[in-house]
Protein backbone atom coordinates (compact mmCIF):
# COMPACT_ATOMS: atom_id res chain seq x y z
CA UNK A 1 0.00 0.00 0.00
CA UNK A 2 1.84 3.03 -1.16
CA UNK A 3 -0.63 5.78 -0.50
CA UNK A 4 -1.72 6.69 2.93
CA UNK A 5 -3.17 9.84 4.24
CA UNK A 6 -1.58 9.30 7.60
CA UNK A 7 1.67 11.11 7.15
CA UNK A 8 0.29 14.58 6.79
CA UNK A 9 -2.75 14.12 8.96
CA UNK A 10 -2.24 16.20 12.04
CA UNK A 11 -2.02 13.76 14.91
CA UNK A 12 -3.89 15.96 17.32
CA UNK A 13 -6.19 14.01 19.60
CA UNK A 14 -9.89 14.23 18.98
CA UNK A 15 -12.00 15.97 21.56
CA UNK A 16 -13.20 13.52 24.16
CA UNK A 17 -16.55 11.95 23.48
CA UNK A 18 -18.70 13.56 26.11
CA UNK A 19 -22.27 12.47 26.46
CA UNK A 20 -24.69 15.29 27.12
CA UNK A 21 -26.21 14.20 30.43
CA UNK A 22 -27.54 17.59 31.43
CA UNK A 23 -31.08 17.27 30.02
CA UNK A 24 -31.39 13.77 31.50
CA UNK A 25 -30.21 15.10 34.87
CA UNK A 26 -33.11 17.56 34.91
CA UNK A 27 -35.52 14.68 35.50
CA UNK A 28 -34.18 13.72 38.97
CA UNK A 29 -33.49 17.39 39.70
CA UNK A 30 -37.11 18.26 39.01
CA UNK A 31 -38.25 15.40 41.22
CA UNK A 32 -35.95 16.49 44.06
CA UNK A 33 -36.93 20.13 43.67
CA UNK A 34 -40.58 19.18 44.05
CA UNK A 35 -39.97 17.35 47.35
CA UNK A 36 -39.84 20.39 49.68
CA UNK A 37 -42.94 21.88 48.03
CA UNK A 38 -44.94 18.68 48.30
CA UNK A 39 -43.76 18.26 51.88
CA UNK A 40 -44.77 14.71 52.71
CA UNK A 41 -42.30 12.14 51.28
CA UNK A 42 -45.04 9.55 50.90
CA UNK A 43 -47.20 11.89 48.82
CA UNK A 44 -44.12 12.85 46.83
CA UNK A 45 -43.37 9.20 46.08
CA UNK A 46 -46.95 8.59 44.97
CA UNK A 47 -46.85 11.62 42.67
CA UNK A 48 -43.43 10.71 41.30
CA UNK A 49 -44.47 7.18 40.38
CA UNK A 50 -47.65 8.54 38.81
CA UNK A 51 -45.56 11.07 36.87
CA UNK A 52 -43.13 8.44 35.66
CA UNK A 53 -46.00 6.17 34.57
CA UNK A 54 -47.65 9.01 32.67
CA UNK A 55 -44.31 10.04 31.20
CA UNK A 56 -43.49 6.56 29.94
CA UNK A 57 -46.95 6.17 28.36
CA UNK A 58 -46.54 9.53 26.65
CA UNK A 59 -43.08 8.46 25.49
CA UNK A 60 -44.47 5.28 23.92
CA UNK A 61 -47.09 7.35 22.11
CA UNK A 62 -44.78 10.18 21.01
CA UNK A 63 -41.72 8.17 19.92
CA UNK A 64 -43.22 7.27 16.55
CA UNK A 65 -44.29 10.85 15.91
CA UNK A 66 -40.84 12.30 16.46
CA UNK A 67 -39.19 9.72 14.17
CA UNK A 68 -41.76 10.33 11.45
CA UNK A 69 -40.85 14.00 11.55
CA UNK A 70 -37.12 13.32 11.77
CA UNK A 71 -37.03 10.90 8.84
CA UNK A 72 -39.31 12.58 6.34
CA UNK A 73 -40.14 16.03 7.75
CA UNK A 74 -43.73 14.91 8.08
CA UNK A 75 -45.89 16.70 10.64
CA UNK A 76 -48.64 14.23 11.47
CA UNK A 77 -51.38 15.87 13.48
CA UNK A 78 -53.46 12.73 12.95
CA UNK A 79 -51.32 10.69 15.34
CA UNK A 80 -54.06 10.97 17.96
CA UNK A 81 -56.35 8.75 15.85
CA UNK A 82 -54.15 5.75 16.59
CA UNK A 83 -54.25 6.50 20.32
CA UNK A 84 -58.05 6.70 20.26
CA UNK A 85 -58.31 3.55 18.17
CA UNK A 86 -56.12 1.64 20.63
CA UNK A 87 -58.09 2.86 23.64
CA UNK A 88 -61.49 2.04 22.13
CA UNK A 89 -60.39 -1.39 20.94
CA UNK A 90 -59.23 -2.04 24.50
CA UNK A 91 -62.75 -1.35 25.78
CA UNK A 92 -64.16 -3.91 23.33
CA UNK A 93 -61.49 -6.56 23.86
CA UNK A 94 -61.48 -6.28 27.65
CA UNK A 95 -65.30 -6.24 27.79
CA UNK A 96 -65.42 -9.41 25.72
CA UNK A 97 -62.91 -11.02 28.07
CA UNK A 98 -64.94 -10.16 31.16
CA UNK A 99 -64.17 -13.42 32.92
CA UNK A 100 -60.44 -12.88 32.39
CA UNK A 101 -60.42 -9.35 33.73
CA UNK A 102 -62.60 -10.24 36.71
CA UNK A 103 -60.30 -13.08 37.74
CA UNK A 104 -58.17 -12.33 40.78
CA UNK A 105 -55.29 -14.18 39.08
CA UNK A 106 -52.79 -11.56 37.89
CA UNK A 107 -51.48 -13.77 35.09
CA UNK A 108 -54.97 -14.17 33.64
CA UNK A 109 -55.45 -10.37 33.87
CA UNK A 110 -52.17 -9.83 32.05
CA UNK A 111 -53.24 -12.20 29.29
CA UNK A 112 -56.38 -10.15 28.74
CA UNK A 113 -54.49 -6.85 28.74
CA UNK A 114 -51.78 -8.19 26.43
CA UNK A 115 -54.45 -9.47 24.06
CA UNK A 116 -55.99 -5.98 24.01
CA UNK A 117 -52.55 -4.47 23.42
CA UNK A 118 -51.78 -6.83 20.54
CA UNK A 119 -55.15 -6.20 18.90
CA UNK A 120 -54.69 -2.43 19.35
CA UNK A 121 -51.16 -2.51 17.92
CA UNK A 122 -52.18 -4.64 14.93
CA UNK A 123 -55.20 -2.46 14.17
CA UNK A 124 -53.37 0.84 14.67
CA UNK A 125 -50.45 -0.42 12.56
CA UNK A 126 -52.78 -1.46 9.75
CA UNK A 127 -54.71 1.80 9.85
CA UNK A 128 -51.31 3.58 9.97
CA UNK A 129 -50.28 1.84 6.75
CA UNK A 130 -53.46 3.02 5.02
CA UNK A 131 -53.16 6.52 6.55
CA UNK A 132 -49.62 6.88 5.22
CA UNK A 133 -50.66 5.76 1.74
CA UNK A 134 -53.86 7.81 1.47
CA UNK A 135 -53.28 10.91 3.60
CA UNK A 136 -49.53 11.47 4.02
CA UNK A 137 -48.02 10.35 0.72
CA UNK A 138 -49.69 12.99 -1.49
CA UNK A 139 -48.34 15.83 0.67
CA UNK A 140 -44.67 14.97 1.16
CA UNK A 141 -42.58 18.09 1.62
CA UNK A 142 -45.56 20.43 2.04
CA UNK A 143 -45.89 21.30 5.69
CA UNK A 144 -49.01 23.44 5.51
CA UNK A 145 -50.90 20.80 3.55
CA UNK A 146 -49.63 18.13 5.95
CA UNK A 147 -51.02 20.00 8.93
CA UNK A 148 -54.38 20.60 7.26
CA UNK A 149 -54.87 17.14 5.82
CA UNK A 150 -53.66 15.21 8.85
CA UNK A 151 -55.93 17.31 11.09
CA UNK A 152 -58.71 16.48 8.67
CA UNK A 153 -57.78 12.81 8.91
CA UNK A 154 -57.97 13.11 12.68
CA UNK A 155 -61.48 14.59 12.53
CA UNK A 156 -62.65 11.86 10.16
CA UNK A 157 -61.09 9.20 12.41
CA UNK A 158 -62.76 10.66 15.48
CA UNK A 159 -66.16 10.68 13.76
CA UNK A 160 -65.70 7.09 12.60
CA UNK A 161 -64.96 6.11 16.19
CA UNK A 162 -68.21 7.81 17.24
CA UNK A 163 -70.03 5.82 14.56
CA UNK A 164 -68.64 2.53 15.84
CA UNK A 165 -68.48 3.06 19.61
CA UNK A 166 -70.87 5.97 20.08
CA UNK A 167 -70.14 9.53 21.21
CA UNK A 168 -70.36 8.87 24.93
CA UNK A 169 -67.64 8.16 27.46
CA UNK A 170 -66.93 4.43 27.83
CA UNK A 171 -65.55 3.12 31.10
CA UNK A 172 -62.37 1.10 30.90
CA UNK A 173 -62.02 -0.49 34.31
CA UNK A 174 -58.74 -2.00 35.38
CA UNK A 175 -58.63 -5.79 35.62
CA UNK A 176 -59.18 -7.03 39.17
CA UNK A 177 -55.53 -7.78 39.83
CA UNK A 178 -54.40 -4.33 38.64
CA UNK A 179 -56.63 -2.46 41.08
CA UNK A 180 -55.62 -1.16 44.46
CA UNK A 181 -52.34 0.04 45.79
CA UNK A 182 -49.30 -1.32 47.46
CA UNK A 183 -47.83 0.43 50.45
CA UNK A 184 -44.22 1.55 50.36
CA UNK A 185 -43.68 2.95 53.82
CA UNK A 186 -46.55 5.40 54.16
CA UNK A 187 -46.91 5.88 50.46
CA UNK A 188 -49.75 4.21 48.62
CA UNK A 189 -48.69 3.46 45.07
CA UNK A 190 -51.29 2.30 42.62
CA UNK A 191 -50.40 -1.09 41.20
CA UNK A 192 -51.34 -0.12 37.66
CA UNK A 193 -48.87 2.77 37.69
CA UNK A 194 -46.06 0.39 38.58
CA UNK A 195 -47.21 -1.94 35.81
CA UNK A 196 -47.28 0.98 33.37
CA UNK A 197 -43.74 1.95 34.39
CA UNK A 198 -42.60 -1.64 33.88
CA UNK A 199 -44.20 -1.91 30.43
CA UNK A 200 -42.77 1.50 29.50
CA UNK A 201 -39.28 0.39 30.52
CA UNK A 202 -39.61 -2.82 28.46
CA UNK A 203 -40.61 -0.77 25.39
CA UNK A 204 -37.71 1.63 26.05
CA UNK A 205 -35.25 -1.28 26.34
CA UNK A 206 -36.56 -2.75 23.08
CA UNK A 207 -36.12 0.61 21.36
CA UNK A 208 -32.60 1.07 22.70
CA UNK A 209 -31.76 -2.39 21.39
CA UNK A 210 -33.19 -1.65 17.95
CA UNK A 211 -31.43 1.71 17.66
CA UNK A 212 -28.12 0.62 19.13
CA UNK A 213 -27.73 -2.94 17.87
CA UNK A 214 -29.59 -3.43 14.63
CA UNK A 215 -28.94 -2.23 11.13
CA UNK A 216 -32.50 -0.96 10.79
CA UNK A 217 -31.96 1.16 13.90
CA UNK A 218 -28.71 2.47 12.50
CA UNK A 219 -30.47 3.34 9.25
CA UNK A 220 -33.21 5.21 11.09
CA UNK A 221 -30.64 7.21 13.09
CA UNK A 222 -28.71 7.97 9.91
CA UNK A 223 -31.88 8.80 7.96
CA UNK A 224 -32.97 11.35 10.57
CA UNK A 225 -29.65 13.14 10.03
CA UNK A 226 -29.20 12.90 6.26
CA UNK A 227 -31.90 11.23 4.24
CA UNK A 228 -30.22 11.84 0.89
CA UNK A 229 -26.99 10.18 1.92
CA UNK A 230 -28.82 7.09 3.15
CA UNK A 231 -30.42 6.81 -0.28
CA UNK A 232 -27.06 7.36 -1.97
CA UNK A 233 -25.74 4.35 -0.05
CA UNK A 234 -28.40 2.23 -1.74
CA UNK A 235 -31.16 2.08 0.89
CA UNK A 236 -34.77 2.80 0.02
CA UNK A 237 -35.69 5.35 2.65
CA UNK A 238 -39.34 5.47 1.68
CA UNK A 239 -39.71 1.82 2.65
CA UNK A 240 -37.91 2.56 5.92
CA UNK A 241 -40.23 5.50 6.51
CA UNK A 242 -43.37 3.42 5.91
CA UNK A 243 -41.99 0.85 8.37
CA UNK A 244 -41.35 3.53 10.98
CA UNK A 245 -44.78 5.06 10.38
CA UNK A 246 -46.50 1.71 10.88
CA UNK A 247 -44.41 0.92 13.97
CA UNK A 248 -45.06 4.41 15.36
CA UNK A 249 -48.81 4.00 14.78
CA UNK A 250 -48.75 0.59 16.48
CA UNK A 251 -46.92 2.10 19.46
CA UNK A 252 -49.52 4.88 19.61
CA UNK A 253 -52.20 2.15 19.68
CA UNK A 254 -50.34 0.46 22.55
CA UNK A 255 -50.04 3.81 24.32
CA UNK A 256 -53.78 4.35 23.78
CA UNK A 257 -54.58 1.13 25.66
CA UNK A 258 -52.27 2.17 28.51
CA UNK A 259 -53.59 5.73 28.58
CA UNK A 260 -57.20 4.52 28.61
CA UNK A 261 -56.45 2.19 31.51
CA UNK A 262 -54.60 5.03 33.27
CA UNK A 263 -57.70 7.26 32.96
CA UNK A 264 -60.06 4.29 33.40
CA UNK A 265 -62.38 5.70 30.77
CA UNK A 266 -62.29 6.59 27.13
CA UNK A 267 -63.87 9.43 25.15
CA UNK A 268 -63.69 9.96 21.38
CA UNK A 269 -61.71 13.18 21.94
CA UNK A 270 -58.90 11.28 23.69
CA UNK A 271 -56.71 11.53 20.60
CA UNK A 272 -57.07 15.30 20.31
CA UNK A 273 -56.36 15.70 24.04
CA UNK A 274 -53.18 13.67 24.00
CA UNK A 275 -52.09 15.21 20.68
CA UNK A 276 -51.30 18.55 22.34
CA UNK A 277 -49.25 16.80 24.99
CA UNK A 278 -47.19 14.72 22.58
CA UNK A 279 -46.42 17.68 20.35
CA UNK A 280 -45.15 19.56 23.39
CA UNK A 281 -43.03 16.52 24.26
CA UNK A 282 -41.40 16.16 20.86
CA UNK A 283 -40.71 19.88 20.62
CA UNK A 284 -39.14 19.90 24.09
CA UNK A 285 -37.06 16.85 23.19
CA UNK A 286 -35.84 18.17 19.83
CA UNK A 287 -37.75 17.13 16.72
CA UNK A 288 -36.53 13.74 15.51
CA UNK A 289 -34.66 12.88 18.70
CA UNK A 290 -35.74 9.69 20.44
CA UNK A 291 -33.61 10.41 23.54
CA UNK A 292 -35.05 13.92 23.74
CA UNK A 293 -38.54 12.51 23.39
CA UNK A 294 -37.88 10.22 26.37
CA UNK A 295 -36.59 13.01 28.63
CA UNK A 296 -39.32 15.41 27.47
CA UNK A 297 -42.05 12.85 28.20
CA UNK A 298 -40.75 12.20 31.72
CA UNK A 299 -40.53 15.94 32.44
CA UNK A 300 -44.08 16.50 31.19
CA UNK A 301 -45.40 13.55 33.21
CA UNK A 302 -43.70 14.57 36.44
CA UNK A 303 -44.54 18.25 36.15
CA UNK A 304 -48.21 17.52 35.38
CA UNK A 305 -48.50 15.43 38.55
CA UNK A 306 -46.61 17.79 40.85
CA UNK A 307 -48.47 20.90 39.70
CA UNK A 308 -51.76 18.98 39.67
CA UNK A 309 -51.23 18.44 43.38
CA UNK A 310 -49.64 21.76 44.33
CA UNK A 311 -51.52 24.22 42.13
CA UNK A 312 -54.24 22.62 40.03
CA UNK A 313 -54.87 25.84 38.11
CA UNK A 314 -51.23 26.07 37.06
CA UNK A 315 -51.36 22.43 35.96
CA UNK A 316 -53.50 23.46 33.01
CA UNK A 317 -50.61 25.30 31.41
CA UNK A 318 -47.59 23.85 33.22
CA UNK A 319 -46.54 21.97 30.08
CA UNK A 320 -46.56 25.16 28.05
CA UNK A 321 -44.42 26.83 30.73
CA UNK A 322 -42.04 23.89 30.60
CA UNK A 323 -41.81 24.16 26.83
CA UNK A 324 -41.09 27.88 26.98
CA UNK A 325 -38.40 27.36 29.62
CA UNK A 326 -36.72 24.56 27.66
CA UNK A 327 -36.78 26.46 24.39
CA UNK A 328 -35.30 29.55 26.04
CA UNK A 329 -32.44 27.34 27.23
CA UNK A 330 -32.09 25.20 24.10
CA UNK A 331 -34.06 26.63 21.18
CA UNK A 332 -33.70 23.40 19.17
CA UNK A 333 -34.94 21.25 22.04
CA UNK A 334 -33.09 19.23 24.67
CA UNK A 335 -31.27 16.97 22.22
CA UNK A 336 -31.18 18.69 18.82
CA UNK A 337 -30.72 16.33 15.91
CA UNK A 338 -27.58 17.14 13.94
CA UNK A 339 -28.76 17.68 10.41
CA UNK A 340 -26.30 18.06 7.61
CA UNK B 1 -7.86 -3.53 -13.64
CA UNK B 2 -6.21 -1.01 -15.85
CA UNK B 3 -5.80 2.68 -15.93
CA UNK B 4 -7.59 4.87 -18.40
CA UNK B 5 -4.19 6.14 -19.23
CA UNK B 6 -4.07 3.23 -21.70
CA UNK B 7 -5.04 5.61 -24.40
CA UNK B 8 -5.97 3.09 -27.10
CA UNK B 9 -8.47 1.36 -24.87
CA UNK B 10 -10.86 4.17 -24.18
CA UNK B 11 -11.30 4.91 -27.83
CA UNK B 12 -12.62 1.48 -28.70
CA UNK B 13 -14.56 0.44 -25.62
CA UNK B 14 -17.99 1.94 -24.92
CA UNK B 15 -17.87 4.38 -22.01
CA UNK B 16 -18.89 3.24 -18.54
CA UNK B 17 -21.12 6.27 -18.14
CA UNK B 18 -22.65 8.31 -20.93
CA UNK B 19 -24.81 11.40 -20.67
CA UNK B 20 -26.66 12.31 -23.83
CA UNK B 21 -28.37 15.69 -23.99
CA UNK B 22 -29.17 15.67 -20.27
CA UNK B 23 -31.38 18.53 -19.08
CA UNK B 24 -32.09 19.31 -15.44
CA UNK B 25 -34.53 21.79 -13.99
CA UNK B 26 -34.54 22.69 -10.31
CA UNK B 27 -37.81 24.42 -9.59
CA UNK B 28 -38.10 27.25 -12.08
CA UNK B 29 -34.38 27.18 -12.91
CA UNK B 30 -33.00 25.43 -15.96
CA UNK B 31 -29.55 24.28 -14.83
CA UNK B 32 -28.30 21.64 -17.29
CA UNK B 33 -28.88 22.54 -20.95
CA UNK B 34 -28.16 19.28 -22.73
CA UNK B 35 -25.01 17.79 -21.20
CA UNK B 36 -23.12 15.30 -23.36
CA UNK B 37 -20.41 13.47 -21.45
CA UNK B 38 -18.68 10.12 -21.83
CA UNK B 39 -16.77 8.74 -18.86
CA UNK B 40 -14.37 6.05 -20.03
CA UNK B 41 -14.09 2.80 -18.12
CA UNK B 42 -11.20 2.88 -15.64
CA UNK B 43 -9.15 5.86 -14.60
CA UNK B 44 -10.22 9.26 -13.43
CA UNK B 45 -12.24 11.83 -15.32
CA UNK B 46 -12.27 15.37 -14.00
CA UNK B 47 -15.21 17.69 -14.47
CA UNK B 48 -13.92 21.24 -14.34
CA UNK B 49 -15.71 24.55 -14.47
CA UNK B 50 -16.31 27.72 -12.56
CA UNK B 51 -18.82 28.10 -9.74
CA UNK B 52 -22.37 27.71 -10.93
CA UNK B 53 -21.41 25.95 -14.17
CA UNK B 54 -23.57 22.95 -13.26
CA UNK B 55 -20.93 20.43 -12.14
CA UNK B 56 -22.60 19.46 -8.88
CA UNK B 57 -25.98 19.38 -10.59
CA UNK B 58 -24.52 16.99 -13.17
CA UNK B 59 -23.28 14.62 -10.42
CA UNK B 60 -26.56 14.81 -8.54
CA UNK B 61 -28.51 14.15 -11.72
CA UNK B 62 -26.39 11.08 -12.46
CA UNK B 63 -27.04 9.89 -8.90
CA UNK B 64 -30.79 10.43 -9.32
CA UNK B 65 -30.90 13.02 -6.52
CA UNK B 66 -32.30 15.43 -9.07
CA UNK B 67 -34.42 14.05 -11.86
CA UNK B 68 -33.25 14.72 -15.42
CA UNK B 69 -36.01 16.54 -17.28
CA UNK B 70 -34.63 15.46 -20.65
CA UNK B 71 -31.93 13.38 -22.27
CA UNK B 72 -30.55 10.00 -21.30
CA UNK B 73 -28.01 8.67 -18.80
CA UNK B 74 -26.50 5.26 -19.52
CA UNK B 75 -24.47 3.24 -17.07
CA UNK B 76 -22.73 0.27 -18.62
CA UNK B 77 -25.11 0.54 -21.56
CA UNK B 78 -28.23 0.49 -19.35
CA UNK B 79 -30.58 3.47 -19.33
CA UNK B 80 -30.67 4.65 -15.70
CA UNK B 81 -32.27 8.05 -16.33
CA UNK B 82 -35.52 7.50 -14.46
CA UNK B 83 -34.18 5.26 -11.70
CA UNK B 84 -34.37 6.19 -8.03
CA UNK B 85 -31.17 7.00 -6.16
CA UNK B 86 -31.02 3.71 -4.19
CA UNK B 87 -31.41 1.71 -7.41
CA UNK B 88 -28.58 3.65 -9.04
CA UNK B 89 -26.41 3.08 -5.96
CA UNK B 90 -27.19 -0.64 -6.11
CA UNK B 91 -25.81 -0.73 -9.65
CA UNK B 92 -22.40 0.12 -8.20
CA UNK B 93 -22.34 3.90 -8.13
CA UNK B 94 -21.03 5.62 -5.00
CA UNK B 95 -21.41 9.31 -4.24
CA UNK B 96 -19.14 11.50 -2.13
CA UNK B 97 -21.02 14.81 -1.85
CA UNK B 98 -19.39 18.17 -1.35
CA UNK B 99 -20.92 18.30 2.14
CA UNK B 100 -19.32 14.87 2.75
CA UNK B 101 -22.64 13.58 4.12
CA UNK B 102 -21.13 12.16 7.31
CA UNK B 103 -23.67 10.87 9.84
CA UNK B 104 -22.28 12.93 12.68
CA UNK B 105 -24.06 11.12 15.53
CA UNK B 106 -22.86 7.74 14.26
CA UNK B 107 -19.37 6.44 14.94
CA UNK B 108 -16.81 5.88 12.19
CA UNK B 109 -17.55 2.18 12.58
CA UNK B 110 -21.29 2.70 12.18
CA UNK B 111 -20.80 5.01 9.20
CA UNK B 112 -18.81 2.29 7.44
CA UNK B 113 -21.19 -0.48 8.51
CA UNK B 114 -24.01 1.37 6.76
CA UNK B 115 -21.94 1.89 3.64
CA UNK B 116 -21.20 -1.85 3.45
CA UNK B 117 -24.68 -2.80 2.40
CA UNK B 118 -23.98 -6.51 2.45
CA UNK B 119 -22.85 -6.42 6.09
CA UNK B 120 -25.43 -6.75 8.84
CA UNK B 121 -22.93 -5.47 11.40
CA UNK B 122 -19.55 -3.74 11.24
CA UNK B 123 -17.95 -7.09 12.08
CA UNK B 124 -19.30 -8.50 8.81
CA UNK B 125 -17.48 -5.99 6.61
CA UNK B 126 -15.11 -7.75 4.21
CA UNK B 127 -11.83 -7.79 6.18
CA UNK B 128 -9.64 -7.26 3.13
CA UNK B 129 -11.56 -4.20 2.03
CA UNK B 130 -11.48 -2.79 5.53
CA UNK B 131 -7.76 -3.36 5.63
CA UNK B 132 -7.50 -1.48 2.35
CA UNK B 133 -9.51 1.41 3.80
CA UNK B 134 -7.28 1.52 6.86
CA UNK B 135 -4.22 1.32 4.61
CA UNK B 136 -5.35 4.41 2.74
CA UNK B 137 -6.72 6.26 5.75
CA UNK B 138 -5.13 5.06 9.01
CA UNK B 139 -6.83 7.85 10.97
CA UNK B 140 -10.13 6.01 10.55
CA UNK B 141 -8.81 3.00 12.44
CA UNK B 142 -7.62 5.23 15.27
CA UNK B 143 -10.96 6.96 15.59
CA UNK B 144 -13.02 3.82 14.93
CA UNK B 145 -15.40 4.36 17.83
CA UNK B 146 -15.58 8.15 17.68
CA UNK B 147 -18.67 9.94 16.37
CA UNK B 148 -18.20 11.20 12.83
CA UNK B 149 -19.18 14.69 13.93
CA UNK B 150 -16.02 15.02 16.04
CA UNK B 151 -13.60 14.33 13.18
CA UNK B 152 -11.62 17.13 11.56
CA UNK B 153 -12.55 18.28 8.05
CA UNK B 154 -9.83 16.15 6.46
CA UNK B 155 -10.79 13.08 8.47
CA UNK B 156 -14.44 13.55 7.52
CA UNK B 157 -13.42 13.64 3.88
CA UNK B 158 -11.45 10.42 4.38
CA UNK B 159 -14.48 8.80 5.99
CA UNK B 160 -16.69 9.96 3.16
CA UNK B 161 -14.34 8.46 0.56
CA UNK B 162 -13.90 5.33 2.68
CA UNK B 163 -17.66 4.80 2.71
CA UNK B 164 -17.63 4.94 -1.07
CA UNK B 165 -14.98 2.22 -1.40
CA UNK B 166 -15.76 -0.12 1.48
CA UNK B 167 -17.67 -2.21 -1.06
CA UNK B 168 -16.57 -2.78 -4.65
CA UNK B 169 -18.06 -0.09 -6.91
CA UNK B 170 -18.08 0.50 -10.62
CA UNK B 171 -18.09 4.25 -10.44
CA UNK B 172 -17.26 6.84 -7.79
CA UNK B 173 -18.83 10.29 -8.11
CA UNK B 174 -16.75 12.68 -6.02
CA UNK B 175 -17.66 16.33 -5.52
CA UNK B 176 -14.81 18.73 -4.67
CA UNK B 177 -12.87 16.52 -2.26
CA UNK B 178 -10.24 19.18 -1.60
CA UNK B 179 -12.58 21.98 -0.63
CA UNK B 180 -11.46 23.55 2.62
CA UNK B 181 -8.65 21.04 3.21
CA UNK B 182 -5.11 21.97 4.26
CA UNK B 183 -2.52 21.67 1.45
CA UNK B 184 -0.74 18.76 3.15
CA UNK B 185 -3.97 16.77 3.29
CA UNK B 186 -4.70 17.63 -0.35
CA UNK B 187 -1.35 16.04 -1.29
CA UNK B 188 -2.33 12.89 0.53
CA UNK B 189 -5.78 12.85 -1.03
CA UNK B 190 -3.98 12.90 -4.39
CA UNK B 191 -2.01 9.84 -3.32
CA UNK B 192 -5.19 8.08 -2.20
CA UNK B 193 -7.06 8.80 -5.44
CA UNK B 194 -4.07 7.60 -7.46
CA UNK B 195 -4.51 4.25 -5.75
CA UNK B 196 -8.28 4.25 -6.12
CA UNK B 197 -8.39 5.00 -9.82
CA UNK B 198 -6.39 1.85 -10.48
CA UNK B 199 -9.27 -0.28 -9.33
CA UNK B 200 -12.38 1.70 -10.18
CA UNK B 201 -13.64 4.50 -12.39
CA UNK B 202 -13.81 7.94 -10.81
CA UNK B 203 -15.72 11.01 -11.98
CA UNK B 204 -14.43 13.92 -9.93
CA UNK B 205 -15.73 17.46 -9.81
CA UNK B 206 -12.97 19.89 -8.96
CA UNK B 207 -12.11 23.57 -9.02
CA UNK B 208 -8.52 23.12 -7.95
CA UNK B 209 -6.73 22.73 -11.29
CA UNK B 210 -3.50 21.58 -9.65
CA UNK B 211 -5.34 18.67 -8.02
CA UNK B 212 -7.21 17.91 -11.23
CA UNK B 213 -4.04 17.94 -13.32
CA UNK B 214 -2.23 15.63 -10.92
CA UNK B 215 -4.96 13.00 -11.08
CA UNK B 216 -7.03 13.35 -14.24
CA UNK B 217 -6.73 11.00 -17.17
CA UNK B 218 -9.51 12.64 -19.09
CA UNK B 219 -11.23 15.93 -18.53
CA UNK B 220 -14.44 17.70 -19.39
CA UNK B 221 -15.06 21.38 -18.82
CA UNK B 222 -18.52 22.74 -18.10
CA UNK B 223 -19.87 26.21 -18.54
CA UNK B 224 -23.43 27.44 -18.23
CA UNK B 225 -24.89 23.95 -17.96
CA UNK B 226 -23.09 22.49 -20.98
CA UNK B 227 -19.89 20.59 -21.68
CA UNK B 228 -17.68 23.02 -23.59
CA UNK B 229 -14.59 20.87 -23.87
CA UNK B 230 -13.72 17.19 -23.49
CA UNK B 231 -10.41 15.46 -24.05
CA UNK B 232 -7.37 14.12 -22.27
CA UNK B 233 -5.93 15.89 -19.27
CA UNK B 234 -2.47 15.71 -20.82
CA UNK B 235 -3.65 17.78 -23.79
CA UNK B 236 -5.32 20.40 -21.62
CA UNK B 237 -2.35 20.57 -19.23
CA UNK B 238 -0.01 21.21 -22.16
CA UNK B 239 -2.11 23.94 -23.75
CA UNK B 240 -2.04 27.08 -21.64
CA UNK B 241 -4.03 29.11 -24.13
CA UNK B 242 -6.83 26.53 -23.99
CA UNK B 243 -6.71 26.54 -20.20
CA UNK B 244 -7.00 30.27 -20.15
CA UNK B 245 -9.87 30.27 -22.62
CA UNK B 246 -11.82 27.49 -20.86
CA UNK B 247 -11.07 28.08 -17.27
CA UNK B 248 -10.22 31.74 -17.11
CA UNK B 249 -9.09 33.55 -14.04
CA UNK B 250 -11.49 31.94 -11.64
CA UNK B 251 -9.63 28.67 -11.93
CA UNK B 252 -6.21 30.15 -12.34
CA UNK B 253 -6.69 31.65 -8.93
CA UNK B 254 -6.94 28.17 -7.46
CA UNK B 255 -3.71 26.86 -8.99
Amino acid sequence: MSATVSSATPQQPLPQVRADWLPLAIVPLLALAALPFVGSPSTWLTLTVAGLAMGLIVFIIASGLTLVFGLMDVLNFGHGVFIALGAFLATTVLASMGAWTASPNLLVNFTAVFTAMLVAMAAAGTVGLAFERVVIRPVYGQHLKQILITMGGMIVGEELIKVIWGPQQIPLPLPAGFRGSILVGDAAIEKYRLIAVAIGLVVLAAMLWVFGRTKVGLLIRAGVQDREMVESLGYRIRRLFVGVFVAGSALAGLGGVMWGLYQQNVIPQIGAQVNVLIFIVIIIGGLGSIGGCFVGALLVGLLANYTGFLAPKVALFSNILLMVAVLLWRPQGLYPVAKR
Amino acid sequence: MSSAGDSGRTATEPPLLALEGVQTHIGAYHILHGVNLAVPRGGLTVLLGRNGAGKTTALRTIMGLWRASGGCIRLDGEDVTGLLTPDIARRGVAYVPESMGIFSDLTVKENLALAARGARRAEDIDARRLERVFGLFPALERFWLHPGGLLSGGQKQMLSVARAIVEPRKLLLVDEPTKGLAPAIVQNMIAAFRELKRETTVLLVEQNFGFARALGDSVAVMDDGRIVHAGTMAALAADEALQHRLLGLSLAAHQ
